[in-house]
């Protein structure tokens, strides 16, 4: 059906070229789906754009043959290839509501495709459209061939940018990265609504992702890329229980599961002993019956209903859940950069509530409470070194100056495992994973009892996940801090939490200590999400 | 889900009308006390330099200066009510004439200026964005400074040298039309307009040609912003996702640079050209003094100059409305273009 062989793409950068993908080879076969996995950089989106040719500005192909049925995809003409392009091969994307154009009807972005490939005319594209999106299961199409793409949820934008791959009956369909940003729950629908439209139209496909377990479920043969090259390439059950390449032994090593503690996710050179961390039963964050209700353009929302738990000293709380449920308006509130419309948060005895958020900053107990932030680039400031990242709260709550001000910050570099000779760089000029333990770094600065972490690994690579989680671990351990981790993802939970509570819809629907409540949940809601992660199949 | 009902649409337009009433209002009261805190005494100056204090004091009586300030603030409002915006001292005709005259010239000039730069900008904008670092970037990188950093009155004049002083090929820059052409009978004021109702093309040609020097010189200069702007919307608009899509879905390069990456590149584009609109409207009198164009630039700085209080408030106040309507009918624009706009709904 399709060969890749001996494929190079190289950019144009202000720093020289960039080789992006080296001496690539893959064969598709009918019917079958392929999977192409690997860490951001690793050359898998671009394979695909090349396929397309689709390329960004100084892209280039430099070598190689993409041999899709008797044609070299390479020297068609722009003109053909746009033939082929969404009728013989299409492409779903992440991000779905990005992806879509904001300012047009769903329906018209379907006939858009429709009518370019002759499959539609100008009298029956509204009703082929609105077909398409029956084809993917859309509830009242026609009444959502109206809407645009900002009044439908992401699961259901997804949904219509698949429509747009298929409605022209593709030969091939890629799926790049097509559940990124979904829940977890709406990522099994989407997944197996793709499975499904493959295997009725016998498409063949490729899915490109980060997730192992997303790509041992549903593809038939894998990939592994690193650095723009293939290392590694199998049948899921023998390339996951059998790894040969290193690097796929190390990434299916990082990968969460059931069976694995948290040193399990490091090589087994770096796993230390674990050190243990003492919960006391004083309680040091109480939350008592706290809501948070917002007007909205049709009456009052309840982000937030009436929430009761609590965090003891140096325990570590879960507070899992999908977007909308309120873990981050509560998050917000416990560290006071949010007010509460109602209810207590008792902070050592203290209610810490009392005080506005706006008079939060001089309170005695700011510095003890801490927030490490989602996405370690958006939440440094890029103007800033990493050295004047550490030093804001040092200088404005501690009062640290000059000597002890930077022998303090060393101390912290060292402590989350930067080297020191990266503090003066900006945030542009680190990684990911760098970025992140500057931004925990700011945080303990000062010591805290309460880190409050809002899904700081969501936006990391699995095998610099595992690292920043085995850093949480020990710095929990010596500083003796208490966590509130704040994940849609309860395999990492189970890893670092003593206890979770699992919100829906604003409410808490279930609470527990954690090896219990993974073991046996309650709430059939807890159940659907367990559920819903996709697990690396080791049998 | 937002599915806007017709007559909601209409009320939520209506409610927006509404809120241009206090702004008015404002700027009633402000036009006023402002012109009375002009440095000057309009009674002295009109009186002349001759007069003696009881004759200037008799001026003062009969212009209604002698008044406390509030009750001259409630006189001119119940002037404002009536339609009469007072009589110009220096003109001595009724201000409501003299703009109804002015302001046409000037609306004629400016919309024409900004139709050429706009059938400019937008299209080198456009080139520009969609091959970054080609000669046509370059070339409107280039125009774009020459644009801002030319002064109007020097591009004004650069342009009758050249192509009325060496080449001949325009008419004297004497105002709106040669001498040897008559005013077409006043329908709306824009002669481009009134000649063609009259089907008099000899004079709309006059017309054209004494507008087209100011109309260029105005639009070098507004080609600026326009250009700038259309670029950097379309480069954002050209690197986002749905344009990937676009491409992925194989749609032809013009399909995704119109239909897609220009409509969404749009927005900002008309806030630019409003924004545009409004100070040059206000600001072409250096423009309007080199072509002796008879436009309310010109008219407002002469009453400034002499305190002239019923002019100077009636300019202020004409701008104001014109303001007032332009936003509103670009928020009107914003909701066509851009679903995700909607009336704010009290």
């Amino acid at each position: 059906m399709l060969t890749i062989d001996d494929l190079a793409v190289s950019f144009q950068t202000r720093r020289g070229k960039v080789n992006a993908v080296r001496q690539l080879s893959l064969t598709l076969a009918k019917g079958e789906t392929l999977g192409i996995v690997g860490e951001s950089g690793s050359g898998k989106s671009v394979t695909s754009y090349a396929l397309m040719r689709i390329l960004d500005a100084g892209g280039q192909i430099t070598q190689g043959k993409l041999i899709y049925s008797g044609m070299d995809l390479r020297h068609v003409s722009e003109n053909d290839m746009r033939n082929i392009r969404g009728r013989e091969i299409s492409m779903i994307f992440q991000n779905p509501r990005a992806a879509l154009n904001p300012i047009r009807k769903v329906g018209h972005q379907i006939e858009d495709v429709l009518r370019q490939h002759l499959q539609a005319s100008r009298q029956n594209a509204k009703q082929k459209a609105i077909e398409a999106l029956q084809a993917v299961k859309i509830q009242n199409a026609e009444e959502r061939y109206h809407a645009y793409p900002f009044e439908l949820s992401g699961g259901m934008c997804q949904r219509v940018i698949i429509a747009i791959a298929i409605a022209c009956n593709p030969q091939i369909l890629i799926a790049d990265e097509p559940t990124t940003g979904l829940d977890i729950t709406t990522q099994k629908v989407v997944m197996e609504l793709i499975r499904d439209l493959i295997i009725e139209r016998s498409m063949s496909a490729i899915l490109i992702t980060h997730d192992l377990g997303l790509a041992s479920q549903y593809c038939d043969r894998i990939l592994v890329m690193k650095d723009g090259e293939v290392v590694e390439e199998g049948r899921p059950q023998t390339l996951f229980t059998q790894p040969q390449h290193p690097y796929t032994q190390k990434l299916v090593m990082a990968t969460p599961h059931a069976e694995t503690d948290i040193r399990g996710l490091l090589p087994p050179e770096q796993r230390s002993r674990q050190p243990v961390h003492t919960v006391s039963d004083k309680p040091l964050l109480e939350i008592v019956h706290l809501s948070k209700t917002y007007a909205g353009k049709s009456g009052p929302v309840h982000a937030v209903k009436d929430v009761s738990w609590c965090i003891r000293e140096g325990q570590s709380v879960g507070l899992v859940g999908e977007s909308g449920c309120g873990k981050s308006t509560t998050a917000e509130m416990l560290v006071r950069l949010l007010d509460p419309s109602e209810g207590k948060i008792l902070y050592r005895g203290d209610d810490i509530a009392a005080v506005p958020a706006r008079h939060f900053a001089e309170h005695p107990h700011r510095r003890q409470i801490q927030m490490v932030f989602q996405d370690a680039t958006d939440s440094l400031n890029p103007r800033h070194t990493a050295r004047d990242a550490l030093a804001e709260p040092l200088r404005q709550l501690a009062g640290l100056r000059g000597r002890t001000l930077q022998e303090r910050m060393e101390k912290l570099a060292a402590m989350v495992g930067l080297p020191v000779n990266l503090l003066d760089r900006f945030p542009h000029q680190l990684s990911g994973g760098q970025k992140a333990r500057v931004g925990i770094a700011r945080a303990i600065a000062l010591e805290p009892d309460l880190l409050i972490l809002d899904e700081p690994t969501a936006a990391l690579d699995v095998s610099i996940q595992a690292v920043v989680l085995n850093l949480l671990v020990d710095l929990r351990a010596a500083l003796g801090m208490s966590y509130l981790f704040v994940s849609h993802d309860l395999q990492v939970i189970k890893l670092l939490c003593d206890y979770v509570v699992v919100m829906k819809d604003g409410a808490v629907v279930e609470a527990g200590p954690t090896r219990s409540l993974m073991a046996n949940p309650q709430h059939a809601y807890t159940r659907t999400l367990l559920a819903a992660a996709p697990v690396l199949d080791y049998a | 889900m937002s599915m806007v009902k017709p007559g909601s649409r209409a009320r939520a337009i209506a409610a927006r009308m509404g809120q241009t009433l206090p702004v008015l209002a404002g700027v009633v009261v402000i036009s006023f006390l402002l012109t009375r805190a002009l440095p000057g005494d309009p009674a002295a100056y009109f009186a002349g330099a001759a007069a003696d204090e009881a004759s200037i004091e008799e001026i003062r009586i009969a212009l209604g200066l002698d008044k406390p300030l509030l009750q001259q603030f409630f006189l001119y409002v119940g002037d404002l009510f009536a339609g009469d915006l007072g009589n110009s001292l220096s003109t001595g005709q009724p201000v409501a004439q003299d703009l109804a005259r002015r302001l046409p010239a000037s609306l004629e000039l400016t919309l024409i200026a900004l139709l050429i730069s706009c059938c400019t900008a937008i299209p080198l904008g456009i080139l520009a964005a969609r091959n970054p670092g080609s000669v046509i970037d370059h070339l409107c990188r280039v125009l774009v400074t020459a644009g801002v950093s030319l002064p109007t009155f020097f591009t004004g004049i650069l342009l009758i040298y050249i192509f009325y002083y060496l080449l001949g090929l325009a008419p004297s820059p004497l105002g709106r039309l040669d001498f040897i052409y008559l005013a077409p009978d006043h329908v709306t004021g824009f002669y481009l307009i009134d000649a063609a109702i009259m089907q008099d093309w000899y004079t709309w040609w006059g017309a054209v040609k004494q507008l087209i020097l100011p109309a260029t010189t105005l639009a070098l200069f507004t080609l600026a912003p326009i250009a700038r702007m259309t670029r950097a919307a379309m480069l954002t608009a050209l690197s986002s996702d749905f344009i990937r899509t676009a491409r992925a879905a194989g749609l032809t390069p013009r399909k995704v640079l119109y239909g897609y990456a220009f409509r969404n590149a749009l927005l900002p584009v008309i806030t630019t050209l409003g924004m545009v609109f409004s100070f040059t409207l206000g600001a072409n009198v250096l423009v309007e003094k080199v072509f002796a164009w008879p436009g309310i630039g010109s008219y407002a700085v002469e009453a400034l100059v002499v305190s002239d209080y019923a002019a100077v408030q009636g300019f202020v106040l004409a701008m104001a409305v014109l303001f007032v309507v332009l936003n509103f009918v670009i928020d009107l624009v914003y909701t066509a273009i851009d679903p995700r706009i909607a009336f704010e709904q009290s």
